[in-house]
C-alpha cells in the first residue's frame, strides 16, 4: 500500500520501516503486522519521544484489537512486543488476560512466554493472578520437567500467600524428585512460599536437610538458601537445623573449599564461590548465640579465612562473608584476631570497593571488639576525607560510633578542620554529626562552646534549629561563659555574617548580655580584651537587621535585641527607636507588629520598660533536654496566642508564678483529664504533667525572648513564645455563671466536663456522722490570695453546712470587682449568698466574706468537692484564678 | 576508580559498567557486595557464551532470551545456577527444537 505524499520518506526513519513492515504482508495491517524485530527498530529510531510514544501507541492499538480479536496466530509475538513496551514503561495491564491464555495453551512456547509475560506484567496483589492457579497446578503435575519448570519459576517469582497455601503441597513433592534441575527450583519456589505462609516453615525443614547431602551445586546452593530462610521464619526449624545439619555444611564448605580445578564452576581460580558465600551466611545465621554450633565451625572458617586468596574479587567477596561470619558468631579470640587482621588489609587496599566494605565490616566489627576498631581510627579517618562519596559517608558514621570521652577532642579538631573544605552535599551530613557528637560530650562548656562557634561560622546554614537551640540554652545556664559568648559571637559576626544560624545566635546574644560585651565582663584567661561601644553593638544588630539576611526570624530576633539593647544602653535608646520605627510599615505582619509594639514601649513606657527586659531567667536545660528527646509536637493551637504575648518581651506576669488553667484548656483541648491540679498550695507543684508539658507552663516562667513565633514548631519555641498565660483569653465572666445570690451549681461553658470530672471523683468510706465542729481549713492559695473556709453544721441536718468563706489579699495591689463564684457536683445543691464587698485592700488590711450553703445529698457516701474561681481586677487588667477544693474536713 | 556501590534509602545499588552499558542490581542492605559483582559478570559472561560476543542490540533484540536466561540464574531474589552450561541447556534445547 503506497502513500500519497509525494516524496517517499528517508531509509531509516520510523514510517520507512513500518511501511516496508506493511509491504511485507498481504494482510490486513491491522492485524499485528509487524514483527517484534521490526517494532524494536521502529523504536529505536524513533527521534525524539514523541515519535516513540506515536510507534509505542500503533503498536498497542493493534495488540489490543488483536486481542479482543482473540488472534491466536500472533499471541506469542504479542506477549513479547508487550513485554518490550512495558520495559520502556508504559501501561500495559490490558495484555494481562493473555498471559492466562497462553498459559493455558498446550505448546511449550506459548506456555514459556506466557510464564514470563506472567511474572513481568503482574504482581502479587493483582486479582488476576488467582485465576491461574489452577494451571499452575496443572502444570506443577506435567510430565515434562521444563514445563513444571516454568510453573516452579513463575510461582517462586509472583505468588501470594493464598496461592503459596494451595500449593506448597506441590512443591514439597518436586523437592523429592530425582531431576536436580526440578530440585533447585522447587527449592527455591519453597523460599518464597515459606516467606508468605512461615507457618508452613515446619513442613520443609526435614526435606531442607536431607537435601544438604546432594552432590549437584544447583541443587545445594538452592536449598543452603532454602535453610536459611527456614531459620528466619521459624524458631523450631532454626533449632532443628542447628541440630542436623551443622556437619553437613561444614563437609560442603570443605569439598568445595578444596576441590581440584573444576571448569564449570571456576571463577578466577575459586570453585562455585557462590557456594562458599551461601555456606558462611547460613553457619552465620546457626551459629548466631549458639555456643555449640560456633565450635563446629571454627576450623572450617579458619581455614578459609587463610587460604582464600585475595588478589581477586571472588576470593575477597568469600573473605568478606567469612569474616562477617566469624563477627556474628560465638567465635574463639584467635578466630577474631584473624578477622580484625584481614579487616586491617582491606582497609589499606586500593581498591574502593573493598575499602568501603571492609568499613561497613568495622562497624559491625565495633559490636565485638572496639578496642580493635579503635586501632584503625587514624585511617578511618583519613576515609573520611576521601575521594569517594560512599566511602566518606560509611567512614563519617564510623568516626561517629568511634568516639569516646579520650578521643572526642582530636577527632572533633579534624572533622572540623575538614568542615571548611569538603564538599557543600557533605557539609550537612557532616556538621550534623559534628554537632551531635559535640553536644554528646558537652561536659566541658568552653570547649563546647567554642565547637560551636566554629561549626556555625564555618556553616551555619547547615545547623537545624534545634542544635542552636540548644546552644542557647546552654549559654543562659552558665552564667560564667556568658561573656565570653557573647564577645566570640560579636567578633564571629564582624567576620562573617553570611552564615544565618551564626547571626541568630549572635543577636540573641548580644542582645541579652550586651553589658557584658561591652564592658568585658568576665573575661577568661584565654581572651584579649576587645573594645566594644555601645555604639558598636547597634550597629552590629542593625547591620544583621538589614544586610544580611531576608530571613524573616533572624529580623524579628534583630528586633527583639534591639529593644533589649535600648533598656540596657539608655543612650542609645533614641538610635534604635530610629532603627526599629522604619519597619512600621514592613509588609510582613511580624515584623511590623514588633516594630509599632516595640516602639511604643520604647517611646511611652519608659516606667515599665526596664523590668520588662530583664535578664531573660535562666532555661531550664534538664527540662529542655527531656522534652527535646521526647520530642513531642505538642503545639497546641494556644500557641498561636504568639502575636500579643511576643510582643510583650520578657513580660513578668505580675502574679508571680503562673497557674496552670485546667478548665479552659481542657476545653480547647478538648481533653477529659482526670488529673485535676490541686492548687492550695503553690502551683509549681501543681501534678497535671501531662498539660504542663503539654504547655511548657509551670516549669519555667512565661516570658519570651527574641525566639521566633513563626513556623518552628519546637518545644523551646512553645516555651519562649507562650507569652502570659492566656489571662486574657481566660473564659469571660458571662452571665450565666452563677453571681451572688443565685443558687449556683454550673459553671460556664467548660462546666459540663468540670462536674463529670468531679462525679468522678471516688468516694472515700462512708466517714461517721459526727456532729462536732469541723475545723476551718485553708481552701486555696495562690501568691496573690488566701481563702478559708468556717464550717458550721445544723444539728440533726447532716447533709447541710453552711460554709463562710473568707478572702485576703496578699498583695500590695489593691483588687478590684472581685467575684467568686463555686461549682461543685450534681449530688450537691450549693447556694451563694452576696459577699461583704468586692474590692479587696492590699496587704490583708480588710477581707472579702462570703456565704454559701451546700446540701449534700449523699452525705455519707460521697465527700464534699468543689471548685472555685476567682475573677478580680488589678490596676485595671482581668485576672482570673482557679482551683479545686478537696481539703474539705471528713463528715461534711 | 569510584566506588560501585550506592546507598539509596535502606537499599544499596550495586553497579557495573560495561562500555556504554551499566548493570545494576537492587539488593538490601546485608548482601555481600563483592558476590554481586562477581554475579553480575557471570551474567555478561553467560550471555556471551550464548549469544557470542554479546552487545547491546544482542539483547535489545532478544529481550525475551535474556529473561528465560535470567530466570535459570536468580529466582525472587535467591541465586538459582552458577554454571553457565547449566544456565544454557534448556535455553539451547528450547532453540534447537523451536
Amino acid at each position: 500500500r503506497r502513500r500519497d505524499s509525494p516524496p517517499p520518506p528517508p531509509q531509516d526513519s520510523v514510517e520507512r520501516i513500518v511501511e516496508d513492515a506493511a509491504m511485507d504482508l498481504s494482510l490486513n495491517p491491522f492485524s499485528s503486522g509487524t514483527r517484534l524485530r521490526d517494532m524494536i527498530r521502529a523504536i529505536r529510531a524513533s527521534k525524539t519521544a514523541a515519535e516513540e510514544r506515536a510507534v509505542v501507541r500503533r503498536e498497542c492499538a493493534a495488540i489490543r484489537a488483536a486481542i479482543s480479536d482473540n488472534d491466536q496466530d500472533y499471541r506469542h509475538r504479542n506477549m513479547a512486543k508487550l513485554m518490550f513496551i512495558h520495559m520502556l514503561g508504559y501501561p500495559t495491564h490490558f495484555g494481562q488476560m493473555e498471559c492466562l491464555k497462553l498459559i493455558a495453551a498446550s505448546g511449550f512456547p506459548e506456555k514459556r512466554i506466557g510464564y514470563l509475560g506472567l511474572t513481568l506484567l503482574l504482581d502479587e496483589r493483582q486479582e488476576v493472578l488467582m485465576l491461574v492457579t489452577n494451571s499452575l497446578k496443572q502444570d506443577l503435575n506435567h510430565s515434562n520437567q521444563f514445563i513444571v519448570g516454568l510453573a516452579l519459576c513463575a510461582l517462586g517469582n509472583i505468588c501470594s500467600a493464598e496461592m503459596a497455601r494451595d500449593l506448597a503441597p506441590e512443591v514439597e513433592r518436586l523437592l523429592q524428585t530425582r531431576d536436580p534441575n526440578t530440585k533447585k527450583k522447587a527449592a527455591l519456589c519453597s523460599i518464597r512460599i515459606v516467606r508468605k505462609v512461615p507457618d508452613l516453615a515446619e513442613n520443609f525443614m526435614g526435606s531442607a536437610a536431607s537435601l544438604l547431602k546432594e552432590k549437584h551445586h544447583g541443587v545445594l546452593i538452592s536449598v543452603v538458601q532454602l535453610c536459611t530462610e527456614l531459620c528466619k521464619a521459624s524458631r523450631e526449624a532454626l533449632e532443628y537445623l542447628r541440630k542436623h545439619s551443622v556437619e553437613g555444611l561444614v563437609r560442603i564448605l570443605r569439598d568445595v573449599s578444596n576441590s581440584s580445578y573444576a571448569p564449570e564452576y571456576d571463577i578466577a581460580g575459586i570453585t562455585d564461590p557462590f557456594l562458599h558465600i551461601r555456606v558462611l551466611r547460613l553457619m552465620r545465621t546457626l551459629g548466631q548465640g549458639d555456643a555449640d554450633c560456633s565450635e563446629h565451625v571454627n576450623d572450617i572458617l579458619a581455614q578459609v579465612a587463610t587460604k582464600t586468596e585475595s588478589n581477586k574479587n571472588a576470593g575477597n567477596a568469600i573473605l568478606y562473608e567469612c569474616v562477617e561470619t566469624i563477627m556474628g558468631i560465638e567465635a574463639t579470640s584467635g578466630l577474631r584476631v584473624l578477622a580484625i587482621n584481614i579487616l586491617g588489609r582491606f582497609l589499606s587496599n586500593r581498591d574502593n570497593n573493598i575499602r568501603y566494605v571492609a568499613l561497613n565490616m568495622l562497624m559491625k566489627a565495633m559490636a565485638v571488639d572496639t578496642l580493635a576498631v579503635q586501632r584503625h581510627r587514624v585511617t578511618i579517618l583519613e576515609c573520611v576525607k576521601d575521594a569517594d562519596v560512599s566511602i566518606r559517608k560509611r567512614a563519617l558514621e564510623l568516626v561517629y560510633l568511634l568516639v569516646n570521652d579520650t578521643n572526642v577532642k582530636p577527632l572533633t579538631k579534624e572533622l572540623v578542620d575538614y568542615l571548611e573544605v569538603s564538599d557543600d552535599d557533605f557539609k550537612e551530613d557532616l556538621t550534623a554529626k559534628i554537632c551531635s557528637i559535640v553536644e554528646k560530650f558537652s561536659q566541658d562548656k568552653l570547649w563546647y562552646l567554642d565547637q560551636m562557634f566554629k561549626v556555625l561560622t564555618l556553616t551555619g546554614n547547615f545547623v537545624k534549629d534545634d542544635v542552636w537551640h540548644a546552644l542557647i540554652v546552654l549559654i543562659s545556664n552558665a552564667p560564667e561563659l556568658q561573656g565570653y559568648s557573647v564577645r566570640s559571637l560579636y567578633k564571629a559576626l564582624q567576620a562573617s555574617g553570611t552564615q544565618e544560624s551564626l547571626v541568630r545566635v549572635a543577636v540573641w546574644c548580644i542582645g541579652e548580655y550586651g553589658e557584658m560585651l561591652v564592658n568585658n565582663i568576665s573575661m577568661l584567661d584565654v581572651e584579649e580584651p576587645i573594645t566594644v561601644t555601645e555604639s558598636d553593638a547597634v550597629d552590629a544588630l542593625e547591620l544583621a537587621l538589614k544586610r544580611y539576611s531576608v530571613d524573616v526570624t533572624t529580623r524579628a530576633m534583630c528586633l527583639v535585641a534591639l529593644l533589649k539593647l535600648s533598656s540596657r544602653f539608655p543612650q542609645t535608646s533614641k538610635r534604635i527607636q530610629a532603627i526599629v520605627v522604619q519597619n512600621k510599615g514592613n509588609t510582613v505582619l511580624e515584623l511590623q507588629q514588633r516594630s509599632i509594639e516595640f516602639n511604643s514601649i520604647i517611646q511611652r513606657h519608659q516606667s515599665i520598660k526596664s523590668s520588662l527586659l530583664e535578664r531573660m531567667p535562666v532555661l531550664d536545660e534538664a527540662s529542655y533536654l527531656l522534652k527535646r528527646a521526647a520530642s513531642s509536637q505538642a503545639t497546641v493551637s494556644l500557641t498561636k496566642s504568639a502575636p500579643s504575648a511576643a510582643s510583650g518581651g520578657s513580660l513578668k506576669v505580675p502574679n508571680g508564678a503562673v497557674k496552670p488553667p485546667p478548665a479552659p484548656l481542657a476545653d480547647l483541648l478538648d481533653l477529659s483529664s482526670d488529673d485535676a491540679p490541686v492548687t492550695t498550695s503553690a502551683p509549681s507543684t501543681a501534678p497535671n504533667d501531662f498539660l504542663q508539658d503539654l504547655l511548657g507552663i509551670g516549669l519555667i516562667d512565661t516570658s519570651t525572648a527574641g525566639g521566633a513565633p513563626s513556623a518552628s514548631t519546637d518545644i523551646l519555641m512553645d516555651l519562649l513564645s507562650i507569652g502570659s498565660y492566656p489571662v486574657q483569653n481566660g473564659l469571660p465572666a458571662t452571665s450565666n455563671i452563677g453571681s451572688p445570690g443565685q443558687a449556683v451549681t454550673k459553671h460556664a461553658p467548660g462546666t459540663p466536663q468540670v462536674i463529670d470530672l468531679l462525679d468522678g471523683l471516688s468516694p472515700s468510706t462512708p466517714l461517721p456522722d459526727v456532729n462536732a465542729a469541723y475545723p476551718s481549713i485553708t481552701a486555696f492559695q495562690s501568691a496573690t490570695l488566701k481563702m478559708t473556709f468556717n464550717f458550721k453544721k445544723q444539728p440533726g441536718k447532716p447533709q447541710e453546712t453552711t460554709m463562710h468563706a473568707s478572702f485576703t489579699n496578699l498583695t500590695s495591689v489593691t483588687l478590684t470587682n472581685f467575684m467568686f463564684q463555686a461549682a461543685v457536683p450534681k449530688f450537691i445543691q450549693l447556694r451563694l449568698d452576696p459577699a461583704s464587698s468586692s474590692t479587696l485592700p492590699a496587704s490583708g488590711n480588710g477581707s472579702i466574706t462570703q456565704s454559701l450553703s451546700v446540701t449534700n445529698n449523699q452525705h455519707g457516701q460521697k465527700p464534699l468537692a468543689m471548685r472555685i474561681r476567682i475573677s478580680y481586677k488589678v490596676n485595671g487588667e482581668d485576672r482570673l484564678e482557679q482551683g479545686q477544693i478537696s481539703n474539705f474536713p471528713a463528715g461534711l | 576508580m569510584q566506588c560501585s556501590f550506592v546507598e539509596h534509602r535502606n537499599y544499596k545499588v550495586v553497579y557495573r559498567r560495561y562500555a556504554s552499558l551499566f548493570f545494576l542490581v537492587g539488593v538490601d542492605n546485608d548482601e555481600n557486595e563483592l558476590a554481586i559483582l562477581e554475579f553480575i559478570h557471570l551474567l555478561v559472561e553467560t550471555m556471551d557464551r550464548h549469544f557470542g560476543n554479546v552487545c547491546e542490540l544482542d539483547i535489545m533484540f532478544h529481550l525475551e532470551k535474556v529473561h528465560f536466561m535470567l530466570e535459570e540464574m536468580v529466582m525472587n531474589g535467591c541465586i538459582v545456577e552458577t554454571s553457565k552450561q547449566n544456565i544454557l541447556a534448556p535455553i539451547q534445547l528450547m532453540e534447537k527444537t523451536s
